[in-house]
């Protein structure tokens, strides 16, 4: 059986390239609005969006297969727009978001909460809007946490195995991306086509660590006052 | 140049909370609060500068109200249009000393450019004698020229009120003498109304037209009457 490499690991890039794009609008949204705003409510809200992190994958994918799914109650309206993301890419795609979203939720959550305030307040007064502030002040002086949280959400959604075969399921070359496609050759006694996409995981890995070791050194050092 | 202000808030402390219950009016152009700390010197300050809101009570700065609880009026920090000079400078890490001097000259999405400052701010670098300094950032020049860099920055966008947190508290006692001096010498160059807060008595003889003593959260000198002294 000749196997493929190639396709389960663009897809798996491509899928990770989205997850971690998604989040990084999303996760970081989310982290400055709940770093600012005070009250009982955000405590429970932090909680929710930390649970990806703890709840075992399949738990998730199920979560998505009752809301998604044809008969689950956001399913059934996305139906009705002819999208039914069960079985895709994008299935996919949704399920490695959800999983990788505390990593940069809580990264940028950390960096923007560490930030001086009076650095802030300093913006205020030279007559910048919240919006420019966040933009011209919060957002670079956080962007070293942002960016690292993004690594590891980008490697998290790269090795996401549960939730991806629940609701994407295990297509060879349209969901199958590089986890499931280990899974499937040992489960079909290929061990040879396993070993080989064994090392192409590793291989990836390594490469986006060295690529992450880089990307954080080759920023101007900033010490903080 | 009349500046009139009376507020009040209260805030809960850690043992009981505190109220904040200042009033006075000054057409002075060199007006010193003099407190010692926790008095509510830095609160009245950022209340008049627009970073907190009083709970009730009236601002106006040169006949323009930027507050007023009975007509409903709290017009935003950057519509109010003050040079602060904040205690520990507040400079921005991640700017060079030209970009923070820049960065009141434009209220866009975008940090100025480090290339090509604008014309106000190459002036008060050098005003400031900061042109050798532009592209270093702030960690790496001395306390004396962050607080050159941070009193530029405000005075670029021309305010039309300077408001000064312990501008000198972090400076040690001979670069101190002369910053007064320099202060004093700028103010009176630009005509500019400034209000500052210090816990220092120096200060005050140095730099005190209008000298308004605080004590726990409260003004205790008419100073309705011009040329009140502490």
């Amino acid at each position: 059986m000749a196997l493929d490499i190639w396709q389960p690991l663009l897809l798996s890039l491509k899928v990770a390239l989205w997850a971690t794009g998604l989040n990084l609008l999303l996760g970081v949204a989310t982290a400055f609005a709940l770093s600012r705003w005070r009250s009982r409510l955000s405590h429970l809200l932090d909680a929710m969006f930390t649970l990806p992190l703890v709840l075992p994958p399949t738990v998730l994918g199920y979560y998505l297969l009752v809301l998604l799914g044809r008969r689950g109650a956001f399913g059934a309206w996305l139906e009705h727009w002819g999208i039914n993301p069960v079985f895709t890419w994008q299935g996919a795609v949704i399920a490695s978001t959800l999983a990788a979203f505390p990593l940069v939720y809580k990264a940028a959550r950390a960096a923007f909460e560490s930030l001086d305030p009076q650095l802030e307040s300093a913006a205020r007064v030279l007559g910048l809007s919240h919006l420019a502030v966040f933009f011209r002040v919060s957002l670079p002086l956080a962007s070293r946490g942002i960016v690292a949280g993004a690594l590891l959400a980008f490697a998290r959604a790269l090795g996401e195995f549960g939730a991806t075969l629940m609701i994407a399921g295990n297509l060879p070359g349209r969901t199958q991306t590089l986890s499931v496609a280990i899974y499937s050759a040992i489960e079909a006694g290929d061990e040879a086509g396993a070993n080989t996409l064994v090392v192409v995981a590793s291989l990836t890995c390594i490469v986006v660590l060295l690529l992450a070791g880089r990307l954080t050194r080759g920023h101007t050092p900033q010490r903080v006052v | 140049m009349a500046i009139d202000v009376d507020i009040h808030r209260t805030l809960a402390g850690p043992h009981r909370p505190f109220s904040l219950d200042v009033r006075f009016r000054s057409e002075h152009a060199r007006i010193v609060l003099y407190g010692p700390s926790g008095s509510g010197k830095s609160l009245t300050l950022r209340a008049i500068a627009g970073l907190v809101t009083p709970d009730q009570g009236r601002i106006v700065v040169h006949g323009q109200t930027w507050f007023d609880t009975g007509q409903r009026i709290c017009l935003p920090a950057p519509a109010r249009r003050v040079g602060y000079l904040f205690q520990d400078y507040a400079l921005f890490p991640h700017l060079t000393v030209g970009q923070n001097v820049a960065f009141g000259l434009g209220a866009d999405w975008r940090n100025p450019s480090r290339r090509s400052l604008p014309e106000a701010a190459r002036h008060w670098l050098a005003a400031f004698e900061l042109d050798g300094l532009t592209d270093r950032y702030p960690w790496q020049i001395s306390g004396g020229q962050q607080q050159r860099v941070a009193l530029a920055r405000a005075l670029a966008p021309d305010p039309q009120l300077l408001l000064l947190d312990e501008p000198f508290a972090a400076l040690d006692p001979p670069l101190r003498a002369r910053m007064r001096e320099h202060l004093l010498a700028l103010q009176s160059r630009l005509g500019l109304q400034m209000l500052m807060i210090t816990h220092d008595p120096s200060d005050v003889e140095a730099l005190g037209e209008c000298v308004l003593e605080i004590r726990e959260g409260r003004i205790d000198a008419d100073a309705r009457t011009s040329g009140v002294t502490g």
